[in-house]
């Protein structure tokens, strides 16, 4: 059988399947569908240094093969996080990892500095959060501020950081190597592409933010493209996203270059969604007779 | 474990109306956990996301639970051309239902339209001691009166237009039945501007209300943040709430309508 471990900026992920934050709450959510444990890992959803409320329902809409919301950063705060979540989730076999976002270069670090203290994983550095007005987005849309921002979080991060990138840009392999420059030791790829719904009744948009980001198996060929593009640019690893719903869609996007893939919004079609991937990605990668899963990575043999 | 995700048999499709249909479904571990109030999150294979559709009955002993829906859109349009025998997957029974005194006491139902359909299991409950006032547009609209009257309950029918029951709002009628006798306890679901009313009018009362909100869901299990709504907290202030966690059912008093 093969090896399905994968080693990611020098943490281990017992399977390269692992949750996307802001759609596996903090990992026990799903718990009474399956154990945390099953997957690689769980990227939490994302906590900023106060508490946010998040923007006005409706959050969510409906489109061709995926949706949009406009949830923006909803959590209790990164100090009830660690009191209230962390430890709970800590408790299972599982890698934890820690999505944290912000208004200000200030916020990024403090938040950091509290839960690589409290022990995590990995952080994912979120500046890639379409649906915030300041802080999120804005920060992950400039070379010089990517790089600025990620060295100011890797000096006060002691686990391996992440970065998490938007597609709201126009060359994405530019961004992954201003983070590189900045210190990260990984990036992860793609956040949801901005769009909107409008009720032809109404004449409204659906979502009361007017715009969220889109997400599910409709960005699926946008994702595969930039980790491509960003795996040419970079020597850092990837993890890869955006519309995985089957272990087709998490061979394609390893292929392209990712070391391992991130789960989102399938899970709220089909619960079972990265169970499903993580067992067909073993009999895919037995199938082809791989000794491990890594061998997948980068290996699309372009025209 | 209290909730999971179960893939049933349709076994008996009734259509009630132009639009609106009765599913009674074998799900046996869903009908198990159910309790009045919660909702079930229903795969509509062709869209990304499911349908939430509230638990209309369970029968614990025959293993099945009953949706009544409106066909609205894409999804609820898909579901309405499935057949008796044909498998149903859903995710439940989610959310906290209603809390239910014992059935000794007065209950007040109030059901708008399409909101009518949760107040069933409540009118189990009660029996007598419910009543059953639902809302509807027109009489070509009205559903299940002759459910309610089958547990014993007493009903008030009012449409808008008069063409069936009484002619005008249920507030108006939960008016007339909270002034003619005392109640205990207020259930509500309908649009949310029905449901505000009847909040007002039970406050007026004295009697305590619970209501079923409705928000747009992701996930359905709390992990997403997709559904929340405005709620008041202790201190005065407004936060926001997961609709699918912490509700479909609030008390009433916790709601902030404005939001
Ligand atoms: C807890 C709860 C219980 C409900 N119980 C019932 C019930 O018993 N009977 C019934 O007929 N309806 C009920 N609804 C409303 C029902 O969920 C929507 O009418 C339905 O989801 C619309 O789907 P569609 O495919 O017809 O519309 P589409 O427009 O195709 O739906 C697109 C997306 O928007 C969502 N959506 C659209 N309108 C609503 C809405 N009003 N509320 C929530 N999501 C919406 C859909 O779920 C879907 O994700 C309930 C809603 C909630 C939140
Ligand atoms: C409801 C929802 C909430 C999300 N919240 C966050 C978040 O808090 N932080 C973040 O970095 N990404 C967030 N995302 C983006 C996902 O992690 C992921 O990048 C994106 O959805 C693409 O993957 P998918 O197509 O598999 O869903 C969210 C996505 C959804 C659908
Ligand atoms: S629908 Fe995901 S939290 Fe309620």
């Amino acid at each position: 059988m093969a090896d399905m471990r994968v080693n990611i900026a020098g943490v281990e992920f017992k399977n390269p399947v692992i949750a996307a934050s802001g759609t596996f709450g903090y990992g026990l959510e799903y718990n009474e569908f399956y154990p945390a444990s099953r997957l690689g890992g769980v990227v939490c959803k994302a906590v900023t240094l106060e508490e946010r409320l998040g923007n006005p329902g409706p959050r969510i809409a409906e489109t061709p093969a995926g949706m949009l919301n406009s949830v923006g950063l909803q959590n209790p705060g990164v100090d009830i996080f660690i009191k209230r979540y962390l430890p709970l989730l800590r408790r299972q076999d599982v890698a934890v990892i820690a999505n944290v976002a912000g208004h200000s270069l200030d916020d990024y670090v403090a938040t950091t500095a509290k839960v690589s203290d409290a022990g995590v994983d990995m952080v994912e550095l979120n500046i890639s959060c379409p649906n915030v007005k300041e802080g999120g987005m804005s920060f992950g849309t400039s070379c010089e501020s990517v790089e600025a921002i990620t060295a100011a979080v890797r000096a006060v991060c002691k686990c391996p950081l992440m970065v998490k990138l938007t597609p709201n840009v126009t060359s994405i392999a530019e961004i992954a190597k201003a983070a590189e420059a900045g210190g990260a030791d990984a990036v992860s790829l793609i956040n949801t592409i901005t769009g909107m719904r409008i009720d032809i009744r109404t004449r409204r948009p659906i979502l009361k933010n007017n715009i969220g980001g889109l997400s599910g198996p409709a960005v699926l060929p946008v994702a595969v493209r930039m980790v491509r593009d960003v795996y040419k640019a970079v020597s850092i690893p990837i993890i890869g996203m955006g519309g995985i719903s089957t272990e087709e869609d998490a061979v394609e996007m390893m292929l392209a270059g990712a070391a391992a893939v991130q789960v989102g919004s399938a899970t709220f079609h089909d619960p079972y969604a990265s169970i499903k991937i993580i067992e067909g990605l073993q009999a895919f990668a037995d199938s082809q007779r791989l000794s491990s899963i890594t061998e997948l990575t980068g290996a699309v043999q372009e025209w | 474990m209290r909730y999971c995700q179960e893939t049933g048999t349709l076994a008996r499709v009734d259509q009630l109306t132009d639009t609106v249909y009765s599913f009674t479904i074998e799900a046996p571990q869903i009908a198990s956990l159910a309790q009045c109030g919660q909702f079930v999150h229903v795969l509509c294979e062709p869209f990304m996301l499911r349908r939430p559709l509230s638990i209309a009955g369970f029968d614990k002993e025959a293993g099945t639970v009953r949706i009544v829906f409106e066909v609205r859109g894409k999804g609820t349009a898909w579901m309405a051309a499935l057949k008796e025998g044909d498998a149903i997957t859903l995710n439940g029974p989610l959310g906290h239902g209603f809390p239910l005194l014992d059935p000794d006491k007065k209950a007040v139902l109030v059901g708008g339209g399409i909101g009518t359909p949760p107040m069933m299991p409540i009118a189990r409950h009660y029996g007598q001691n419910a009543t059953a006032i639902s809302g509807f547009k027109t009489a070509s609209a009205v559903i299940l009166q002759e459910d309610f009257e089958a547990f014993g309950v007493r009903t008030v029918l009012c449409t808008d237009d008069g063409t069936a029951g009484q002619k005008g709002f249920t507030t108006d009628a939960l008016e007339t039945v909270l002034t003619e006798g005392a109640a205990d306890v207020v259930y509500t679901c309908g649009p949310k501007v029905m449901m505000k009313r009847v909040a007002a009018v039970a406050k007026a009362h004295g009697v305590p209300c619970y209501i079923s909100m409705e928000e747009r869901m992701g996930c359905g299990v709390g992990a997403c943040f997709g559904c929340a709504c405005k709620t008041k907290t202790k201190d005065g202030g407004t936060t926001m709430t997961r609709v699918c966690l912490n509700g479909p059912v609030f008390d009433a008093n916790e709601i902030d309508w404005e939001g």
